[in-house]
């Protein structure tokens, strides 16, 4: 992991930081690279403290130890007006008073950009975000989606090195969320500029990053491609977190090579794939609702009762309780074809070995 | 269907609006009894004559006016030439007015800040030790403030004591005195509304500030007094206005030097030697400078908006 973090130009360097509130810690030693030019996510509950780590980049949290590197310069000491990296903020904190031009105007301002320049610089960068026709109106005569644009444009346009974007979207409907999702995404294509977003829905991070971290409790849990973190889940909070997961409890026998034997509380054995750092004795399994089939309860390599149908539109969520008590969700796709078994009566599980991954607790 | 939705919210809202009235008529009442009725009476009263033991004969007359402005010499028999007591008078009350209210914003701003910044149940403490002060008869407390700062006062002593000084400062009957006496009086009639517009700023705004490279300096100009304008203006208008028709602070504390247009109105009014249509006169013309500012004010205020 680390070898590979190197192979690219580092942006930010997180070094151990940690934060803490009075007794509360806020984040635990976190360490993090992130390259340049990517669209990098920090992702978690709420509380778990993706939004200080991003204050502590912004430097509107002083860190309680550790170095924040900033293109291998330390800048965890120097007050947020002297970091070369903006904000777009979560209720946006456009300036009620100033226009779209002024609002956008102001950090080129501070930085002694001259009036012709930064008038320039404006129109460009509204036009990125399709609002040059309403640059002297006020923020409070515009919806929503248009003041996010215009803290989006106001951020943008003293060319930071770094963009920080704390949970943007969550003020904004479903429709429109989905619509600046892909224009966030072009727009980070276009400019290149490093945009480290925060949020804690998963859908949103799974989209949009080139990369997530998984944050909870002050420390990172994994970090990874949207792919490598929903796949290949290093432990329970990851897999539980990131979408939807069955956890089933084992007696793991043994671990080596990223393959693991372990038994089924029915009492069968299974081989799976294992996270990094994974042992013997205890574990837990997890198995991806989709990547299980009903079948016929002959042909099952487990067999339960189904005990309740959810009709999701594209996909049909079935609980099926095994004998031993245990309720695996499964996933199937809504298509005519497929005959789903009643409520009451016995359905047959299987799954493929590849498709169950023992955790590390 | 639609139609007959609308017609019925109408008939709603006109009951409400017929009831509302209604309940509005007792505070109608109070404000046209206690408010209009004695600024129309001193307006009737400033065009009358005076009578010589106070109390006015009933007949219209423009002398209250004409004194204010023009001398015509002791038999009234005179040319009239422009007469700068009382103008003065009034320059010299704006004046410390002024004075007073630069004075209360500059403290009571930063006292407000920091009560704003304090958490719950914290705040309440320093409102409440604000307002305590006030708890005392405003005569009691700046009869106390005399004999805080004459002479031989504690102030005084204490200054002598530590080797500040080496005699009594003469602080009484000064100008000092009145801007003191004012802004003691006055001070939480500024805090007060400063505190709740900090208390409703967005703090988010200076850190988008702070991000976009402005420095302490340029967040507070640019966008921390913008934002809170509304309640600085209200401060210095809550302040002013009652600091140019003070009379307890410039008589009690202040000298001959130092008399304002408030004690010019009091004295008309007090005992036989009064003058009332001359009083009454001299607080039409308070009155309308006051309003003159504060339309001017509205009207920037408006112009702002649009």
């Amino acid at each position: 992991m680390a070898t590979d973090v190197q192979v690219k130009d580092i942006a930010i360097d997180i070094r151990s930081v940690s934060k803490l509130f009075g007794d509360f810690v806020a984040l635990d030693k976190v360490s993090l690279g992130i390259r340049d030019n990517e669209f990098f996510t920090l992702l978690g509950p709420s509380g778990c403290g993706k939004t200080t780590l991003l204050r502590t980049i912004a430097g509107f949290e002083d860190v309680s130890a550790g170095e924040i590197v900033l293109y291998g310069k330390d800048i965890a000491s120097l007050p947020p007006n002297k970091r070369p990296v903006n904000t777009v903020f979560q209720q946006y904190a456009l300036f009620p008073h100033m226009d779209v031009m002024q609002n956008v105007k102001f950090g080129l301002l501070r930085q002694g950009v001259d009036e012709v320049e930064a008038t320039k610089r404006v129109s460009e960068v509204l036009e990125l975000v399709q609002l040059n026709q309403f640059a002297n109106r006020l923020p409070s005569q515009m919806s929503g989606g248009q003041q996010q644009r215009v803290a989006l444009a106001r951020a943008l346009a003293p060319k930071p090195k770094v963009l920080l974007l704390d949970e943007p979207l969550s003020a904004l409907d479903l429709k429109l969320r989905q619509a600046v999702r892909l224009e966030l995404q072009q727009i980070q294509n276009e400019t290149g500029i490093t945009f480290v977003f925060v949020t804690h829905d998963q859908e949103e991070a799974l989209t949009m990053s080139d990369r997530i971290a998984v944050i909870n409790d002050g420390q990172v849990q994994q970090v990874g491609t949207a792919e490598e973190i929903y796949e290949a889940p290093k432990n329970k909070f990851v897999a539980d977190f990131i979408g939807e997961t069955n956890l089933i409890d084992v007696k793991v026998k043994s671990v080596s090579g990223g393959k693991a034997s372990c038994i089924l509380p029915g009492g069968a054995a299974i081989n799976c794939s294992a996270a990094d750092g994974a042992k013997a004795g205890d574990g837990h399994l997890s198995i991806r609702p989709e990547r299980v089939a009903l079948v016929s309860p002959t042909k099952g390599t487990f067999v339960g009762t189904v005990t309740r149908q959810i009709y999701l539109g594209t996909d049909m969520h079935v609980d099926v309780q095994l004998d031993d008590s245990e309720t695996v969700k499964v996933r199937v796709q809504n298509s005519k074809v497929a005959k789903i078994p009643e409520i009451g009566t016995k359905a047959g599980l299987n799954f493929d070995s590849d498709a169950a991954r023992l955790l590390v607790d | 269907m639609a139609g007959a939705i609308t017609n019925n919210s109408k008939s709603n809202s006109g009951i409400y609006a017929g009831s509302a009235h209604v309940l509005m008529l007792p505070s109608w009442l109070i404000i046209g009894f206690f408010l209009l009725i004695p600024v129309l009476l001193m307006l009737v009263y400033s065009f009358l004559t005076k009578e010589f033991r106070g109390g006015v004969i009933w007949e219209f007359s423009l002398d209250a006016y004409d004194q204010f402005f023009f001398y015509r010499g002791l038999f009234g028999d005179e040319p009239p030439v422009f007469e700068w007591t009382y103008v003065g008078i009034f320059w010299r009350s704006i004046w410390q007015a002024g004075a007073a209210t630069i004075f209360c914003l500059i403290i009571g701003f930063p006292t407000a800040w920091f009560i704003a910044m304090r958490r719950g149940a914290n705040k309440s403490v320093w409102l409440f030790l604000i307002t305590i002060p006030y708890w005392v008869n405003l005569l009691i407390r700046t009869i106390s403030m005399k004999f805080l700062i004459r002479d031989n006062g504690p102030l005084n002593e204490w200054l002598l004591w530590m080797g500040a000084i080496n005699e009594p400062i003469h602080m009484i009957n000064t100008n000092f005195a009145v801007q003191l006496g004012l802004f003691y009086s006055y001070l939480p009639f500024m805090v007060l509304p400063i505190y709740a517009s900090v208390e409703r700023y967005n703090f988010a705004l200076s850190e988008a500030a702070a991000d976009l490279y402005a420095s302490h300096w340029e967040t507070l100009r640019l966008i921390i007094l913008p934002a809170v304008k509304p309640g600085i203006i209200a401060g210095c208008i809550l302040v002013f206005v009652p600091s140019l028709g003070a009379f307890l602070a410039p008589d009690l504390l202040g000298g001959a030097k130092t008399f304002m247009i408030g004690s010019l109105i009091e004295e008309q009014f007090k005992g036989n030697a009064g003058n009332w249509p001359f009083g009454a006169a001299a607080s039409m013309i308070l009155l309308s400078m006051v309003l003159a500012m504060l339309t001017y004010y509205a009207r920037q205020q408006s112009k702002e908006v649009s």
